[in-house]
Formats: structure tokens, C-alpha cells, sequence
């Protein structure tokens, strides 16, 4: 079945107000989660098992939320920022999230600014309305 | 040292759903301060009930082999007050189950009487937090806590129950 944009948004949105607390005219496109709307690790887990049932998929968390697993990787990592390597890497796994603002400086405690609504919509888009 | 909450399981399904009893008595001391003449159980052990309802149906899901904490109260509604001599019934839903986590369903009744409505996650700690390290004995299940559900698993034993799970 399709989705459009609009109904994802709108199913998201509803997402995140049952899971953060927050009201809807909080949660736009260029919301940050944790930033804007005050999501912890937990919530995204939360998260991730509201759109599973909303959308009736799964949804591995890595796919969705990656970057956790790759700050765990030496190589990746150097000075507290991502080396290029990482980021390529990070940019290869996330091919629904805006990376312009965070090239500028690759400070992992940026990444955060990542997960915004917007990259879950771009995610859920790309995996209900393939093929 | 853990404190038990609940006094015992009278239904349960292996990853599926439990139903666990409390009772409520004015032996217990809080009571008396929660208020002086007007003893209600305070909401926040209505919760603790819950997670230790829930919980242990998300420790036996994964036969207790993970460290299950409770993460967030997605939910946490109140109908009603309960009192001492009150017997309250929890009713705990596995809603969804991975390998960091699980999200429970739960309602809390006092005979006909919805009391309140308690929705909870757990995080299994070592799959979770960046990869830091915990005791390698699982603290959150002592055997008194195990001991809860044996007298179920010894009822599905004797009902041949226990090799359909």
C-alpha cells in the first residue's frame, strides 16, 4: 500500500506525541528528537516500536538510528570528532538524514542533531514506497 | 536485598501475558503517612507493582538471562483509590519484545473497578548504554524474585501445559 508524504508525517507526528509527551504543533519537519523535542536513548527505542506497530514493519534500530553503534568503532572516532571515514561511513547508512549542517564540524555530540523528523519521514518513505 | 511487591502470579504465559495479585493491608507503614486517617496506596507503588509484574514476564521471555530495568512509564493513568483490604489485580501484555528491550501493556483492577492503566519499557542493560559493563550475576533476579512464578511453571508441568510454551 502507498503512503504518501503527508500520511507518514501525520502517522509520525502522532509517533512522537504519544512517545515524548510533546504537542503536535511541536513536532515539524526540521525538529531535532532530542534537541527540540527532549527524546533520551530509551525513547528511541520507544520510538522504533510505536512505527513498527504504526506502519505494521519492522524496523531494525540500526537502520533507523545508526549512529550508536558506529561511535563504538575506533576508527571512526578521532579528537572527538568523526574522521572522513566515519562520516562516509555514517553517510552511507543514513541516506535519509541531512548531513550540510553537521559537515561543517563532525563533533560527535552533534550527531544528535541528525535524528530530526524530517529523517524519519525520508526513512519510512524510501522503505513503505519502494519497489 | 530486593523488595517483592506483588504476592503472586495467578496466570502466565510465557512472552505472551501475566496476571499477578497484590494485596493491600494497613500492616504496611506507608499507609499510615499516605494520609494520617485517609490511607490510600500511593500511585508510584501502583507502577512498582506493575514493572514487577511485567517485568518478571520480560526476564522469563528471555529465561532470565538479561539484566531488565525498568526505562520509561509511557503511561501511567489513575482512575481510582485503593485502599486497605483491597485486592488488586494486574494484568501485564508483552506488546512488543527485541534484543535491547521490551514495551508492556498492563491494567490494574480491583474487582470490577479499573484502577488504573500502566504502560511501561525495560531496557535489557547490557545490550543497551553504549556498551558498558554490569556485573556479570543478573542482580535483577535473585531467586526470590524466580521463585514468584515457580509455583505457575510447576502448574503448567503438571498440565502438560509446560511443553507447549
Amino acid at each position: 500500500m502507498a503512503h504518501t508524504r503527508d500520511e507518514i508525517f501525520g502517522q509520525v507526528r502522532d509517533v512522537l506525541v504519544d512517545a515524548l509527551g510533546v504537542d503536535d504543533d511541536e513536532v515539524t519537519q526540521d525538529a531535532t528528537l532530542m534537541a527540540d523535542l527532549g527524546a533520551e536513548s530509551i525513547d528511541f527505542l520507544d520510538i522504533v516500536f510505536r512505527l513498527e506497530k504504526a506502519f505494521e514493519t519492522k524496523i531494525p534500530r540500526e537502520e533507523l538510528f545508526p549512529a550508536e553503534n558506529l561511535i563504538n568503532e575506533a576508527e571512526y572516532i578521532n579528537n572527538g570528532k568523526l574522521t572522513e571515514k566515519g562520516l562516509n561511513e555514517l553517510k552511507a547508512r543514513m541516506p535519509h538524514t541531512d548531513f550540510a549542517e553537521f559537515e561543517k564540524d563532525t563533533d560527535i555530540n552533534k550527531l544528535a542533531d541528525l535524528f530530526t523528523v524530517n529523517a524519519i519521514v525520508n526513512y519510512l518513505d524510501t522503505k513503505l514506497n519502494a519497489a | 536485598m530486593r523488595w517483592i511487591w506483588i504476592d503472586k502470579f495467578i496466570e502466565f504465559n510465557s512472552c505472551r501475558n501475566a496476571v499477578a495479585v497484590k494485596n493491600v493491608t494497613l500492616a504496611e507503614e506507608h499507609l499510615h503517612d499516605h494520609f494520617p486517617g485517609f490511607p490510600v496506596m500511593p500511585e508510584t507503588l501502583m507502577i512498582e507493582a506493575m514493572a514487577q509484574t511485567a517485568g518478571i514476564l520480560v526476564g522469563e521471555a528471555k529465561k532470565f538471562q538479561e539484566k531488565v530495568i525498568l526505562a520509561k512509564v509511557k503511561k501511567a493513568v489513575f482512575h481510582d483509590y485503593v485502599t486497605p483490604g483491597d485486592t488488586l489485580r494486574l494484568d501485564a501484555t508483552i506488546e512488543t519484545i527485541a534484543a535491547e528491550a521490551a514495551s508492556t501493556s498492563g491494567t490494574i483492577t480491583c474487582g470490577d473497578k479499573l484502577v488504573a492503566q500502566i504502560d511501561l519499557m525495560f531496557s535489557h542493560i547490557d545490550k543497551n548504554l553504549a556498551g558498558k559493563e554490569f556485573p556479570q550475576d543478573n542482580f535483577v533476579f535473585t531467586d526470590t524474585f524466580k521463585s514468584l512464578i515457580q509455583p505457575m511453571v510447576a502448574r503448567h508441568a503438571e498440565t502438560g501445559s509446560e511443553a507447549q510454551r
